[in-house]
């Protein structure tokens, strides 16, 4: 089981890295929808046995990471009608090389780190802290309301990686909120940034200085 | 189960208010709403319920010694919030009203839960139900400001989380079963993992800093209060960050069970500080003077956080300085949000001479300056005496030094920016604004009896209030 889940964080590790070096928005969305659908798979590998219960989640993870999300973005996109280019505040390469930096990093951090021996093996907290910073990165690093957007859904991504370590152990209401909480956010977020648009003519978050000291 | 009460009360208002028809009469929800609220949580306050070991939601001491002082905030700022949605009657409020609401109830949610996982929940749910309350004015301006509102606090509240989680894995690590409410977690004690302990506590504390906002994640601040109404800016100074302080405290008694008690104190010491020096010196500077409030509230953080790291009598005098927060802080955005109104501007370059046009706001305005710069007798000058007290005690005589520095400094600014407005000749554009505000009693009575509740807190702490708090810091650290 082990060697499928570390697959599939492997690949999510990989789609960090994508995201830092694509250049230009709908692909951004995309990786951001692909790595939250690897991440909706991941608790079937987990459990030892199907229930009903785990799949209901996954089909719901799945859903609303990989397809509700990424379609409310490509709307305001569309509806933005605003120039496909990433205009990067921190550079493509440079970028690239923090992540890939921060990649290493993660993995060292994780293994000095103690653990259950169940997870000796697993990739989780290495993946974890890496989504974690490469989404720190594109929130700051990118100056597109979407893209910003989207590197929030990757360090969430991050964070539900770490989740997974305490599946067993977190009751399913507590889980259940939270998932709901992080949905919710995104809504409000997606509605903030179409007045944004609509207030601004514009998604660049660079043109938000009114506000400074 | 009385106190689940105070959880369900806001949030029936708030689901019936989103339902009324009337745009004229749906704020009266708000005061009725409130009032149920302050009634039972000082019925609690008087006579505190059991809260059974593994219950994950409770009045505890921590509760009982916090929520009463928002519940009293959110009255006067509802009260205020009747007439004040009147006078922006061209704007519907069916989303301001219940939001509004709701943000009660998922406070009250917040200060009483005992469960890391639903504490995390009901924070987060209280920065998402104040979203819509920040762009209710609906200018560019308000949406860059809930903008960045939304993206430093989503930040700092999705790393709340990953700390949550890392909590969660050090009482796995260490044998737990799974038992994540704070009860457990700190019976569990020395046998968490220190490593993972650490790591949440620094995450935690960047994450709930981020909401209560210490320096340096405060960035959010100036513009979100700036860019709020009075009644909003009240709230979240006084109620939110109260709420973000109690998930602070409650995470900092696991981890000083955990051995760590030491690491904890001197982060929060530090950060207190840092806090109130970086607020110091942006009022040194600050031309508006509703960003001045952000800032000021900055500097109170700080100083929460300072008082909290010293524990034992620092900690109660940070308690009662909770209270002296939220009550000053209300009357103080309450009547700039007056002044805002009359003036037409928000910068000492363009609005001067207020004590003309709005003699009573204006008087309201630096009686409050007074008070949150800690002149006797108003209460923060009791509590912040008993701070500084208790860190000359605990043998930190050269941070409460620069605590006194910080705070001298911080006055200095404070009355530069208020004195400008209020005294000198009336700016031509006042006069001619909005002839249609006028400072009627139900705007002002709301900030005055909030600023006499400051004074009567100072001067006569009733006895109650001192045993709730001293219940609270019995409850965080039981051996002394």
């Amino acid at each position: 089981m082990n060697d499928w889940l570390n697959l599939l964080i492997g690949l999510a590790m990989g789609l960090n890295l994508v995201a830092l070096g694509t250049s230009r928005l709908p692909s951004l969305i995309r990786v951001a929808a692909l790595q939250g659908m690897v991440l909706g798979i991941m608790p079937l590998v987990i459990e030892h046995e199907l229930r009903l219960l785990a799949v209901a989640v996954a089909i719901a993870t799945v859903a609303i990471k990989g397809l509700v999300i990424p379609a409310l973005l490509r709307r305001a996109m569309r509806t933005a009608n605003i120039d496909r280019d990433l205009h990067p505040l921190i550079g493509f390469l440079p970028s690239l090389l923090l992540g890939a930096a921060g990649m290493i990093g993660a993995v060292v951090l994780a293994s000095r780190l103690p653990l259950l021996p169940e997870h000796h093996e697993s990739l989780l907290v290495a993946g974890s802290l890496a989504s974690v910073l490469a989404g720190l990165l594109l929130l700051i690093g990118r100056s597109k309301a979407i893209s910003q957007v989207c590197g929030y859904l990757i360090l969430e991504n991050g964070i539900y990686l770490f989740g997974l370590l305490l599946i067993h152990s977190v009751p399913l209401l507590v889980e259940g909120g939270i998932l709901l909480d992080l949905t919710v956010a995104v809504f409000v977020t997606g509605i903030i940034v179409d007045r944004i648009q609509r207030a601004f003519d514009s998604l660049d978050t660079r043109k938000l200085t009114v506000l400074r000291e | 189960m009385k106190e689940l009460l105070l959880i369900i009360v806001p949030l029936v208002a708030a689901a019936l208010a989103a339902l009324w028809p009337n745009n004229r009469t749906r704020p009266w929800f708000l005061p009725v709403a409130a009032l149920m609220h302050t009634l039972l949580s000082f019925g609690l306050l008087l006579y505190p319920p059991e809260a059974p070991f593994h219950a994950w939601f409770g009045y505890d001491p921590l509760a009982r010694a916090m929520l009463p002082a928002v519940s009293l905030l959110f009255l006067g700022c509802a009260a205020y919030g009747v007439p004040y949605l009147q006078l922006r009657s061209e704007r519907s409020n069916r989303v301001f009203v219940p939001a509004f609401l709701a943000a009660l109830g998922l406070m009250s949610a917040a200060h009483m839960a005992r469960h890391l996982g639903l504490l995390w929940i009901a924070t987060e749910a209280v920065t998402l139900s104040s979203v819509p309350l920040l762009h209710f004015n609906n200018t560019p301006r308000a949406f860059e400001a809930t903008w960045k509102y939304l993206l430093v606090g989503g930040t700092g509240i999705a790393l709340s989380l990953l700390g949550s989680f890392c909590l969660g894995y050090a009482s796995l690590h260490g044998g737990g079963t799974g038992d994540l409410t704070f009860a457990g977690l700190v019976a569990q004690g020395a046998s968490l993992s220190r490593p993972w302990v650490l790591i949440a506590w620094v995450l935690l504390l960047v994450g709930y800093g981020t909401k209560m906002g210490l320096a340096p994640m405060h960035t959010w601040k100036p513009d979100a209060y700036g860019e709020a109404s009075g009644i909003v800016g009240a709230m979240l100074a006084g109620g939110v960050t109260t709420v973000a302080f109690t998930a602070v405290l409650r995470v900092r008694a696991v981890v000083e069970a955990a051995g760590a008690g030491v690491v904890a104190n001197r982060t929060l010491l530090v950060i207190g500080l840092f806090s109130m020096l970086v607020a110091a010196l942006f009022l040194l500077s600050a031309r508006d003077f509703k960003r001045m409030l952000a800032y000021s509230s900055v500097e109170h953080m700080g100083i929460l956080s300072f008082g909290a790291a010293l524990g034992g009598a620092g900690l109660w005098a940070a308690f009662f300085h909770v209270w002296n927060n939220s009550m000053t802080k209300g009357a103080l955005f309450l009547s700039a949000g007056n002044i805002r109104r009359a003036a037409g501007g928000r910068t000492v370059d363009e609005v001067s001479g207020m004590s003309v046009i709005t003699p009573r706001s204006a008087a309201l305005f630096v009686m409050g300056l007074f008070a949150v710069t800690a002149c006797p007798p108003f209460g923060p000058f009791f509590s912040e005496l008993l701070i500084v007290k208790s860190a000359f005690g605990t043998g930190h005589g050269w941070a409460a030094a620069f605590f006194l520095g910080c705070l001298l400094l911080a006055f200095f600014g404070l009355t530069r920016v208020v004195f400008a407005i209020v005294y000198g000749r009336p700016r031509q554009a006042a006069r001619e604004m909005d002839p249609k505000f006028r400072e009627t009693l139900a705007v002002i009575v709301p900030p005055v009896l909030l600023l006499l509740l400051s004074l009567w807190l100072g001067l006569f702490t009733p006895e109650v209030l001192r045993q709730s708090w001293t219940a609270a810091v019995q409850q965080l650290s039981p051996t002394p």
